[in-house]
């Protein structure tokens, strides 16, 4: 008998036209780890929480679902309950959000096991803290006194991991459980719950959009679609030979390092368009307001060519969006110019002539938050005209905004549309079209695929670039993907706490790496091949609090090449073998592949 | 253009909810009754006739709700009081849309200093007491059937200034504020065309807190002799005259309260319509 059964899984929600699951089944035995891959909307999450008959209230479930034999699908609470965490136990995507703000980490910990009988009060306390020992926390004495906020985003990861592993569960359920991490931090997590998964013997069942994360990690897959299964197997087997059309485009769209670039190459000889000298934002403490500030950039510079593709990538907090917001004028700057087509700007937006505004336009990450919610599609791709074309007509700025929306791939239908009816691919589409309207010259993306299905997300790269080509546009492209990053940039600029680790051409930052940060940023990318098996952990522990930065090099705490000097000088940006590099060691380390 | 650029959807809401349309019309009745009906009624509201004290309704000589305590016609009296309580009605949301929303809108995205003296011109307003308020321009001023509405008027706007403010802080930061300063769109553009439309939804639900509550402040007002004087008349001085009379004449109570429910409740189903059909997410 397999530990779990699930049969014809149907999942409906009234109202909707079609099921969110239908006819699902699903096997797991005692010990296997099964990966559940799909874009957002296939059903995944909605098959995890029919498990845990954690669905609300309004959605119908039919089927069968047996753990051990018994009959879970719509049995009663007090016997769910006796399942629950002692013998399936979940991890959610966001941590933030799954964890109680108001009660501190062990108290909330402890509670689960007491609730469940399974210790009494001072048991439960040591339990507890040697369970958060357990995943890796750092000074887990005082994490159990600490309050969710207190914690990193991995570190919260890992107290979420402890709270469903303490019931000894015989299955764990991960939906998404790395997708809101950095890419170190997410290896960091995935070989925590190997470990966890392969020395208690417990089943696993990982849900995620991320190919690569179930290729290293899921002996079984299954491919999900519109709520149906569309392909299951080996992983391996699956990965190599696909059989079914959709599993094919999934695997065609997933980004890889490996795939290859798509950009046309950057002319070469021309004036660069975007200039920004010794760039530094700050901001000040929230409380106390007295002297202290977070330097969230430190003096930066770096040029922009016409046509070329400057991608920017670093762990959450290394400064790449307060860069972008300083360029651009929402954020004021500390010091350093920013200089368009030669011309220096004036630090702030409001400042600058509409000449220069309009040459430097931003996607951003959440195109739903960048829409606003109030006006349609139309009055938005046609504001920038209203603004910079005082002078034209409101059929002629009708006109090309519904050119535009064609240009970008939306008929002419969604023009009535409000942001909330459209898909998120469809939002940034809009949001995209909105900043191309003024044909700028530099563009600058936050983010701007992070948000969206690997599907779409290919289509809207596809589309930036063609924009590219098209109008000799520039391109900053901030993101923390690395096979995004490979894809379309010409040249890319590493970031680790506010200071330029590394630019180098994107062959060569690939091929040879020069900084440490670079190499381990690479290595902690999961790979879509089966065979590479799972990557290990590259980068160890976690940036350092940016009120109290380490002396010299920021990341020699975590750098293992670090030597004498990396404590006590900071390094200098210098040139080596062709790409900028910030280390005392650029030129005596090997780090190539 | 930008102004009506704000107020555009409303158009549309009231296409889409057929419950706001059923209340705009009642209320346009009723108001429409109120100026006609004088014109075409044969009783004059002043008119006191002492052989005809506490009559019933009656359909005769059009003396639909009767006469009050002085022989009176009440239905004149009434559609007068409907007449100032719907003006009530429309100072209140006027001042408190036109100032409360466009001065916190301006407090909370400026911010800073600016909205520091903004909201503190607003704390001292709101520190004076408001009958304190009426008495001193009654004093300064003649006693002025005017000087109600500017007194109703100079709270009324207070309330809301607040609640926009704190909105609109809350959206500032929002991304699609900094898409339109990247593209050029000017602070008032931002705040008419972006800002505004997104506070509708609150600042509709808080009119509709307004309105009713603007219509009993004149009733009472009105009860302590501040306001409406005689002969002329509101629909809170007629319920307060009804009151002492309601034994000998229950309908001289009744039917000016069962207007003025009438009225107050055409205000908040509207609102309770207008909030759903605002919020953009609840159009399809």
């Amino acid at each position: 008998m397999s530990l779990l059964d699930v049969e014809n899984l149907t999942v409906r929600y009234a109202g909707s036209p079609r099921p969110a699951v239908s006819e699902l089944n699903l096997m797991i035995e005692r010990g296997e780890a099964v990966g559940i891959v799909g874009e957002s909307g296939s059903g995944k999450t909605q098959t995890a929480m029919a498990i845990m008959g954690l669905l609300p209230a309004n959605a119908s479930v039919a089927g069968n679902i047996r753990f051990d034999g018994v009959e879970l699908c719509g049995a009663p609470l007090t016997l769910l309950n006796q399942y629950r965490a002692r013998r399936v136990a979940m991890v959610f995507q966001d941590p933030r959000t799954a964890l109680n703000p108001y009660v501190r980490i062990g108290k909330q910990l402890r509670r689960i096991l007491l609730e469940h009988g399974i210790c009494d009060g001072p048991d439960a306390d040591v339990r507890t803290l040697e369970m958060l020992k357990k995943v890796g926390l750092p000074d887990p004495e005082r994490q159990f006194r600490a309050f969710p906020h207190q914690l990193s985003g991995g570190m919260r990861q890992r107290a979420m991991l402890a709270a469903a592993l303490l019931g000894e569960p015989d299955l764990l359920i991960a939906d998404e459980p790395t997708t809101a991490l950095d890419v170190t931090v997410q290896a960091q997590i995935l070989r925590l719950i190997r470990t966890l998964h392969s020395e208690t013997n417990s089943a696993l069942l990982l849900i995620t959009h991320d190919l690569a994360v179930v290729a290293g990690n899921c002996e079984r897959v299954i491919v999900m679609d519109k709520g149906c299964v569309v392909e299951e197997g080996e992983t391996r087997a699956v990965f190599s030979r696909p059989v079914e059309k959709r599993t094919r485009a999934l695997l065609s769209a997933a980004p890889s390092v490996n795939s290859p670039v798509m950009c046309a190459p950057a002319s070469e000889d021309a004036d660069p368009v975007l200039e920004i000298e010794n760039l530094a934002v700050s901001f000040k403490e929230r409380r106390s307001g007295r002297g202290k500030r977070l330097r969230a950039v430190k003096p930066l510079s770096l040029s922009l060519g016409e046509r070329e593709t400057l991608a920017v990538v670093g762990e959450s907090g290394s400064g790449k969006t307060s860069l972008a917001r300083a360029t651009l004028g929402l954020l004021p700057a500390d010091s350093g110019h920013v200089s368009l087509l030669g011309k220096a700007q004036p630090p702030t937006v409001g400042a600058r002539r509409n000449a220069a505004r309009r040459n430097l336009q931003m996607v951003f990450q959440d195109p739903l938050a960048s829409l606003n919610p109030a006006m349609s599609v139309r009055e938005i791709v046609t504001e920038p005209l209203r603004v910079h074309e005082a002078g034209m007509k409101s059929a002629q700025r009708l006109a090309s905004a519904n050119a535009m929306l064609e240009r970008v791939g939306l008929g002419a239908e969604l023009a009535g549309r409000y942001p909330h009816e459209l898909s998120g691919g469809q939002a940034q589409r809009v949001a995209i079209a909105r900043s191309l309207i003024l044909r700028p010259r530099v563009l600058i993306c936050d983010e701007a695929v992070a948000a969206l299905d690997g599907t779409v997300q290919h289509e809207i790269l596809k589309l930036l670039l063609s924009e590219q080509d098209r109008c000799g546009l520039s391109l900053i492209f901030i993101t923390h993907d690395l096979a995004v990053v490979r894809q379309i940039s010409h040249r890319v600029l590493v970031m680790y706490m506010g200071r330029l680790c590394e630019i180098a051409e994107n062959e060569a930052l690939f091929k040879r790496p020069r900084h440490p940060y670079s190499k381990a940023l690479l290595s902690s990318v999961p790979a879509l091949d089966p065979a590479t098996g799972p990557i290990d952990v590259p980068l160890p522990g976690e940036t350092a609090s940016a009120w109290s930065p380490p002396s010299g090099c920021p990341f020699h705490p975590r750098c293992q090449h670090a030597i004498a000097i990396c404590t006590d000088e900071v390094p200098v940006p210098a040139d080596c073998a062709g790409s900028v590099v910030a280390c005392h060691r650029a030129a005596d380390l090997d780090l190539g592949y | 253009m930008s102004a009506f650029s704000a107020l555009r959807p409303i158009g549309r809401y009231i296409r889409a909810s057929r419950m706001v349309a059923v209340c705009l019309l009642l209320l346009l009745l009723v108001a429409l009754i109120a100026l006609a009906g004088p014109l075409l009624s044969p009783n004059d509201y002043i008119a006191t006739d002492f052989n005809n004290r506490f009559a019933a309704p009656t359909l005769q000589d059009m003396r639909f709700f009767g006469t009050d305590d002085l022989g009176r016609d009440l239905f004149s009296r009434t559609l007068l009081g409907v007449q100032v309580t719907l003006f009530v009605a429309v100072i209140a949301s006027v001042v408190s849309l036109g100032i409360g929303v466009a001065y916190g809108a301006t407090a909370g995205f400026i911010g800073g200093k600016v909205d520091a003296l903004m909201m503190r011109a607003v704390d001292a307003l709101y520190a004076l007491p408001f009958v304190f308020l009426v008495i001193l321009l009654m004093v300064a001023f003649e006693r002025n059937f005017l000087l109600i509405f500017v007194a109703i008027g100079a709270i009324n706007w207070l309330d809301m200034a607040r609640i926009v403010r704190g909105q609109t802080m809350n959206l500032k930061h929002r991304e699609f504020v900094d898409a339109a300063r990247l593209i050029g769109v000017s602070t008032p553009g931002i705040i008419l065309r972006h800002i505004t439309p997104n506070l509708l939804g609150v600042v509709v639900v808080y009119m509709t807190l307004t309105i009713p509550q603007a219509i009993l402040v004149e009733s009472f007002l009105s009860f302590l002799g501040l306001g409406v004087q005689e002969p002329q008349t509101s629909l809170g001085a007629l319920v307060n005259n009804g009151i002492s009379n309601m034994e000998t004449a229950p309908w001289l109570l009744v039917i000016p309260a069962s207007v003025l429910a009438f009225i107050l409740f055409c205000f908040n189903f509207l609102g309770d319509a207008l909030r759903d059909v605002v919020d953009p997410k609840h159009k399809t």
